[in-house]
């Protein structure tokens, strides 16, 4: 992209793996991944079930549950490091510097409180304001992300509320300190189509608006094509491609990226067959040697085996396959 | 797509408002809307009250004294002058002690209850939230105490410590403690596990707040529900181990006791004899029904 180099990163990760150690078997979710990320830009992390996105996210905030995941490598968030952090500066960083949002806005809230309630308290517990100013914040936040009447809203509970609405609030609740980085885990995948884009269209909106940058996460192109600035193709664990939105989308380089394109119905395609990815997502806890992808490619070769290294087509597209060179 | 990419703000007000118009009534009156609607629970809540209200304004309610005697009154019938309800083996207004056994009985069915869920509750809401070494700890200790019957449990420490309404409050408080943890621990797992608790994580908040705002505020409800339907169940043992002569004593009335008293007369008076056995019964059954129909009227996802 073209931000200027001055301006310092909101994220930096380097080499970030997690794995959950089981009694069994140990799952190795993610596999070192590294990106920065500019304040203001939107990264799109892609990829299928399973493929480590949603454990990326949690990762960047340490959401993990510490008894069972390992997490390793570096992550600085507005230049402050997260390895290093206590629990009480973690709880500190979360909520202020970043937030996030979730894909069920129905299990997202608790149901026995109002959302205003809810909104508030993080407010208050925040920035320390009384709960008079933090209403006041919380009615304004309701306004911004449109949700109508805000006013009896706030005195609304969860399931009074509808799933575009709840995730309105959500989303809300997730900016009410105004975070720097905003992380998005499928917010849309659990709506309505029609409610789909209208989200999408919020949360691009809020984020010109406060200037925040966003990593969304999905498993749908069209998704992330509407909303990204920068999309990361996850597939075993690893980005095995990222670049900008458009030159993914025109020369994607990596056999992975090309099938997950191929496989998007576009409106043009009827008529024509699908192509599908064949096979399924790889297992976890045994992934292969070299490219995770290999076992289900279509120009796997012998040179497959070991890991391919990451390769810079340009400065800001990246891809790892032996083939791209 | 790409033609109502921009709906501008004000229309999709419009929209939105449409959508969602139901005006929000608030938690307490929609449980109160749904209460209405149950005849039993009403019932049930009014007979409760009833049996409750008897109990404490027993010395203003009772025509006689409880205790005073009369030889030529013995076993009197029911409706004979002066004796509504009949009168005991040693000729005592039936009606007089029906009325302050109530006291007795629901202190000793109630509040081994409430002592029961404040400890094992804390014991459930620990295990569950923290997991792994004390959660096994916690609950495989609870283990022990299932491994033997509820009643024989309360009868044995009731035995081993001595009879007296202290012992079997300590006893039917025992008897109650695992249940309850049981119950908390499994819904303070559930509750962990959720989306909301993990949500409350990531927008800033430590573990104690968590436990403090969300944890408990789910939890209690369902543990609620749960230990007010055990109040039944330990009437029941309370006049049983009184029935035992392992809770109250003679001459202090109460439920369980009076009908080991009146046990010898069942050939003579039955009538009489089973009164205790019909309050313990109607006092049992209404707190059952009673939280069974809390249980659904509190339920706010439903």
């Amino acid at each position: 992209m073209t931000a200027p180099a001055v301006a310092e990163p909101v994220v930096r990760a380097e080499d970030v793996a997690v794995s959950f150690v089981g009694r069994d078997a140990t799952v190795n979710a993610v596999n070192g991944v590294s990106f920065t990320l500019d304040p203001g830009e939107v990264l799109c992390i892609l990829g299928e079930s399973g493929s480590g996105k949603s454990v990326t996210l949690r990762a960047l905030m340490r959401l993990l549950p510490f008894r069972r995941a390992r997490l390793s490598g570096r992550i600085e968030i507005a230049g402050l490091d997260v390895m290093a952090m206590s629990d009480r500066a973690l709880a500190d960083l979360r909520g202020t510097e970043v937030g996030m949002i979730f894909q069920e806005p129905m299990v997202a809230f608790d149901p026995v409180y109002t959302v205003g309630r809810q909104i508030t308290e993080t407010i208050v517990r925040h920035e320390g304001v009384s709960q008079e100013q933090a209403r006041r914040r919380a009615l304004d936040l309701l306004d911004r992300v449109r949700i109508p009447s805000p006013e009896r809203r706030l005195r609304a509970y969860p399931h009074e509320l509808s799933g575009g609405m709840r995730q309105r609030a959500m989303i809300a609740l997730a900016l009410s300190c105004q975070p720097s980085l905003l992380l998005a885990d499928e917010p849309t995948t659990a709506l309505d189509a029609t409610v789909q884009i209208q989200i999408l269209l919020l949360l691009r909106e809020l984020q010109r608006e406060f200037g925040m940058a966003v990593i969304f996460v999905t498993h749908d192109v069209g998704v992330a094509v509407e909303i990204a600035d920068r999309i990361a193709v996850m597939y075993g664990g690893r980005f095995v491609e990222t670049g900008p939105v458009r030159e993914i989308m025109r020369n994607p380089r990596h056999p992975y990226t090309q099938g997950l394109l191929a496989s998007t119905v576009h409106s043009a395609s009827r008529g024509q067959t699908l192509e599908a990815i064949p096979g399924s997502p790889p297992d976890m806890t045994r992934l292969p040697p070299g490219c995770a992808f290999a076992p289900r490619c279509r120009f796997a070769e012998p040179g497959c085996e070991t890991p391919p290294a990451a390769i810079q087509l340009s400065p800001h597209h990246m891809v790892r396959c032996i083939r791209a060179t | 797509m790409t033609t109502a990419r921009t709906l501008d703000s004000k229309q999709q007000a419009i929209v939105d408002a449409a959508q969602v118009a139901v005006q929000s009534r608030g938690y307490w009156a929609t449980v109160a809307g749904r209460i209405r609607d149950d005849k039993v629970t009403i019932v049930c809540g009014l007979v409760v009250l009833l049996i409750v209200f008897s109990a404490v304004f027993a010395d203003l309610i009772a025509l006689a004294d409880p205790y005073k005697a009369s030889m030529l009154k013995r076993l009197a019938e029911i409706g004979a002058p002066g004796y509504p309800l009949g009168a005991d083996e040693m000729g005592r207004d039936m009606m007089t002690r029906l009325l302050y056994g109530g006291r007795l009985s629901l202190f000793m069915g109630i509040s081994p209850i409430v002592i029961a869920l404040a400890i094992g509750g804390t014991l459930g809401l620990v295990a569950g939230f923290l997991g792994g070494r004390v959660n096994m700890l916690i609950m495989r200790l609870m283990d022990v105490f299932y491994a033997f019957p509820s009643v024989l449990l309360a009868v044995a420490i009731s035995g081993a410590l001595g009879a007296g309404i202290g012992n079997a409050i300590v006893s039917l408080t025992l008897v109650f403690i695992p249940p309850i943890t049981r119950v908390t621990e499994s819904v303070t797992t559930q509750v962990r596990s959720l989306d909301y608790v993990e949500a409350a994580r990531a927008s800033g908040a430590g573990s104690l707040t968590i436990i403090r705002v969300h944890v408990l505020s789910n939890v209690l409800g369902p543990v609620f529900i749960y230990a007010t339907s055990l109040i039944s169940v330990s009437i029941i043992l309370a006049s049983g181990l009184s029935f035992l002569g392992l809770g109250t004593e003679p001459p202090e009335p109460e439920w369980g006791l009076m009908l080991n008293t009146l046990r010898q007369s069942i050939y003579v008076n039955p009538w009489v004899a089973a009164l205790p056995g019909v309050m313990i019964f109607f006092t049992s059954l209404s707190f059952n029904l009673l939280s069974d129909g809390l249980r659904g009227a509190m339920d706010v996802r439903l």
